[in-house]
């Protein structure tokens, strides 16, 4: 069990010049002892990279790693103590069950009758008490998966357990169940877990805090309401969420707002810059509205998708397109129709170069 | 309407190209030897048939029991030598780079000379006076000659094909080594192993594949090898370096006893089959099943 802290930057290349050189860019981050983590983005954006140097595999190119403040960016992964369970499930083929959970600690050479004990409660842990005779390669991918965080958890003293996007081999009904036991995991073992993936509902629904990252570098770090609510970045609102925050680019000119062609008022206690700046709304919030509501933009109805809890319209303003969703409850227009729809209310937040304003 | 389905035979066609291939390189040589191993053959006119004669002839025949027995252990000695040493090799080579595709090169050059001028090479490299490791060895004192001494010629007979062949088991080894995903290391990196633990338990069961393709062809075609201790030995010294092909030309070609050599022929192609079949399943259940009275303890 650790803290574990970053400051550094990685590249691939020998003599990165530009940003898009760099896998990560200069970052600095704090990973709190005992902490759920989950790094969301999409693929390239160098949450690997970050997990293989937090675990070892790889020493980054400038900077340091820091494990309760010792600093272990020379060390080996096994120098560190760390558990990485990967996107494929890693085991060793001709050894049963029991041999594969064994195995970290065999290398230890941690006396045989400890041994057994160990292997004993991880599987007991992770039911896989009744398998431990068996040869690890005839089982199926969730629990060839298990044995892989196993073979991490079995070491007691381990200072943090990565994960790699582990679920993405495994069927859709059992990552439900794997999902809640490594939350499970997490709060009787109190163990660091870091957790990569690119699904936004598995990063929410795992972790304390989530730090999305695009391009190399970490736009916010926050809990899935914070996300959700006020994201810091466009790319957060656009990747967090289904569908995506709405984005209507706006102009501020004498305390009104106008989005295309159209006045929007502005409340007094809003302290917008004049110029031009995104507008931002999830579809969660906008709602239909009277006609001629200051806070309201007409729309034609291009799509009104019903599925299931609720209906997925698009509204069309000018150019822009807008999502909302709606609660079936209420009267849904139909294609074509044209309609008001709020956009202004306490859940918009407003961007200039693609950053949050405070306000 | 007879059928909703249309008849066509137009596919027999399709087949015919194997069949006549098949046919012409392996049923009708067959056959012929077949017809030959049945009768007593003096001319197309002139033949006798003796049923399971033959058989029982090459069965008694001592010398063929004792180049079968020379050639168990010349296979053998090849597995034993070309296998951890083709492993050592691949593990041995550059992963990747200009290094990697270098070694490739030089490594599978002695696999593009043909049999007969390894066989050549061979004999003026083991020549005591002018060859480069016949001098050698006679200047550092060994008495060596592997046309005088049946152990030297036999020891000669081996590193040729070591040095012929290796190189094969390298290559294979060496594409089941790639084919492991970096993962496999990486987690093994973080469980704490030990060199020999990742070959222990990832890359050797990881090249079980390519490793069992390599034993097959090596122990076939080291069970057949023919041309190379032809062309360095002849057989001998005495018949210490005659393996069961030389054994069998003799007959058929040398003694043109095409009888009995036609009755071995289809013994031989028996022993090959039946040993290939027992190391393949022997190999495939290695390292797959289940250990033996598992879940009971």
């Amino acid at each position: 069990m650790a803290r574990i802290d970053l400051d550094l930057a990685h590249s691939y290349q020998a003599n990165p010049q530009q940003d898009e050189d760099y896998a990560l860019l200069p970052m600095k981050m704090s990973f709190a002892d005992g902490g759920a983590y989950a790094l969301l983005g999409p693929s390239g954006c160098g949450k690997t990279t970050m997990l293989n140097i937090m675990s070892g595999l790889l020493a980054p190119s400038r900077g340091s790693v820091e494990f309760d403040g010792r600093n272990v960016t020379q060390l080996s992964p096994q120098q560190r103590n760390i558990a990485q369970v990967f996107q494929f499930p890693v085991i060793y083929d001709t050894m049963t069950v029991a041999d594969n959970l064994a195995f970290p600690l065999r290398n230890r050479k941690m006396p045989g009758d400890q041994i057994r004990k160990r292997v004993a409660e991880i599987a007991e842990m992770l039911e896989l008490s009744g398998q431990l005779d068996q040869r690890a390669a005839n089982l199926a991918a969730d629990a060839k998966q298990k044995i892989s965080l196993g073979r991490g958890l079995v070491r007691h003293d381990v200072s943090a357990v990565l994960f790699d996007e582990p679920l993405t081999v495994i069927d859709p009904h059992l990552k439900w169940q794997l999902r809640r036991k490594l939350k499970q995991i997490h709060l009787e073992l109190k163990l660091t877990l870091i957790y990569v993936t690119h699904d936004q509902v598995e990063a929410l629904t795992f972790a304390d805090q989530v730090m999305v990252m695009t391009r190399g570098r970490s736009v916010q770090v926050g809990s899935a309401e914070e996300l959700f609510e006020r994201p810091q970045h466009t790319f957060v609102g656009n990747f967090i969420g289904s569908p995506g925050m709405n984005f209507l680019p706006a102009r501020v000119h004498e305390r009104a707002l106008l989005v295309a062609e159209h006045r929007l008022g502005l409340s007094r206690d809003l302290a917008l810059p004049e110029g031009e700046l995104k507008l931002g709304i999830r579809p969660e919030y906008v709602a239909l509205s009277a006609a001629d509501d200051p806070t309201a933009l007409p729309v034609k109805v291009t799509q009104a998708l019903d599925i299931g809890t609720h209906v997925l319209l698009t509204g069309q303003c000018g150019d822009l397109a807008i999502k909302a969703r709606l609660r079936p409850d209420q009267e849904i227009p139909r294609c074509g129709d044209r309609v008001w729809l709020g956009v202004l209310g306490s859940h918009t937040c407003f961007y200039k170069n693609e950053e949050l304003l405070p306000c | 309407m007879l059928s909703s389905k249309p008849v066509n035979q137009k596919a027999w066609w399709l087949v015919l190209p194997v069949v006549i291939c098949v046919a012409f390189s392996a049923v009708l040589p067959l056959m012929t030897v077949v017809n030959y191993s049945l009768q007593d053959i003096f001319s197309p006119e002139r033949r006798v048939f003796v049923g399971t004669e033959w058989f029982a002839l090459v069965m008694r025949d001592d010398e063929l029991h004792a180049a079968l027995w020379r050639q168990l252990g010349f296979s053998l000695a090849v597995l034993t030598v070309e296998i951890p040493l083709g492993i050592m090799l691949a593990l041995a080579m550059p992963a990747k780079g200009w290094k990697a595709s270098a070694v490739l090169v030089m490594v599978a050059l002695s696999l593009l000379i043909p049999w007969n001028v390894v066989g050549t090479i061979w004999q003026i490299y083991g020549r005591a006076d002018i060859g480069l490791l016949g001098a050698m060895l006679q200047k550092m004192g060994f008495d060596y000659s592997y046309t005088g001494n049946a152990t030297h010629a036999w020891l000669t007979v081996l590193s040729m094909d070591v040095w012929h062949w290796t190189p094969l088991v390298a290559l294979l080894c060496f594409a089941g080594l790639r084919s492991i995903p970096a993962a496999y290391y990486q987690a093994a990196r973080i469980d704490g192993a030990s060199k020999f633990a990742i070959f222990r338990y990832i890359q050797l069961p990881k090249m079980r594949g390519v490793l069992m393709i390599a034993v097959l062809l090596r122990f076939m075609d080291s069970f057949m090898i023919y041309t190379e201790p032809f062309v360095l030995t002849g057989g001998g010294p005495g018949n210490s370096t005659t393996f069961l092909s030389q054994y069998l030309t003799q007959k058929a070609v040398g003694q043109f006893d095409l009888g009995p050599a036609a009755a071995f022929s289809l013994i031989y192609f028996l022993i090959i089959l039946l040993l290939c079949f027992i190391l393949y399943n022997w190999m495939q259940r290695v390292g797959t099943t289940d250990k033996e009275g598992a879940g009971h303890e």
